[in-house]
């Protein structure tokens, strides 16, 4: 593998998974189509996949943990997508539109 | 330490990642955001093989940008929604959201100044082969492994009796288009 680490330090992957994450939440707070507010949800979980395997390196010797967590976060992450399309292709069904601002009848 | 001192590879894949991700959010067509986000998939998975964990890249890959991706994808070609229908919202909305994920990034870097720069010791290559991970993954992890076989099965059958039709309602829902075509 490449020996890239001599001058390389966890706080630029810290930094780099903080950029990814607040870009996914920004997502969730600006965009109302919910396709893509579950794909930010995604980008979210892979920023934090991304520390785990970075914080697996900066522990050194033969610890696979971080990388194992990685294993359940993708698990969890795909049951999230599987159920969140389909309650979204289940509100499209009913309201013939995939805007998460016109679903607000729980509000009044 | 400076910006240039860092290695190539992690500026060139970081920069890919990041403006992969910020077009994902800004793009307002979902189809230009779905292959986005592959690509920002692709550059993660990159960052993997840098941390020496190969096998996590390609099961990246495979789940993320093969399974997840074309799920995504599916709904969005089912649903008809490649063109754009997002409505038009006022500027207002954007400058609250980026201001708000603006300061999260400020509190979060913030409070990482005093931890000091920890130089990564770095794993040998032979962690991230699919023979360490199995045997970790059956032996430590076994209980939270068949816990995650539990967790698939109650989100496929959630999935399934989600999006399974209920036909009465389906016909009344499809009189009233034909009612409301005519």
């Amino acid at each position: 593998m490449l020996n890239i680490f001599q001058s390389l330090d966890i706080s630029h992957y810290i930094y780099l998974s903080c950029v990814l994450f607040c870009i996914g939440l920004f997502g969730v707070l600006f965009r109302r189509n919910a396709i893509v507010l579950l794909m930010c949800i995604e980008l979210m979980l892979n920023a934090v996949n991304l520390l785990f395997a970075a914080f697996s390196e900066y522990m050194g010797d033969k610890d696979a943990n971080g990388q194992m967590f990685v294993f359940f976060i993708m698990v969890v992450a795909a049951a999230e997508a599987a159920v969140g399309l389909a309650i979204l292709v289940m509100v499209y069904r009913n309201t013939r539109k995939t805007d998460v601002s016109f679903l607000d009848s729980l509000k009044d | 330490m400076h910006i240039t001192n860092l290695p190539l590879p992690f500026l060139i894949l970081s920069f890919i990642t990041i403006l992969c991700a910020l077009y994902v959010v800004t793009s307002k067509n979902p189809v230009h955001s779905v292959l986005a986000l592959i690509l920002t998939f692709f550059s993660i998975s990159a960052h993997y093989i840098l941390l020496n964990a190969q096998f996590l890249a390609i099961v990246n890959l495979m789940v993320y940008a093969g399974a997840i991706m074309v799920l995504f994808l599916f709904v969005l070609m089912l649903l008809n929604l490649s063109k754009d229908t997002e409505p038009v919202k006022s500027n207002l909305w954007g400058v609250a959201a980026a201001i708000s994920a603006g300061l999260l990034l400020v509190v979060i870097t913030a409070s990482l100044q005093k931890s000091g720069i920890a130089v990564m010791k770095g794993n040998s290559p032979e962690i991230g082969l699919v023979k360490n991970l199995g045997r970790v993954l059956m032996t430590e992890y076994l209980v939270p492994f068949e816990l995650s076989g539990i967790l698939f099965i109650a989100a496929m059958v959630g999935a399934v009796l989600l999006g399974k039709r209920d036909s009465e309602k389906q016909d009344l829902l499809q009189q009233n288009d034909v009612q409301e075509n005519a």
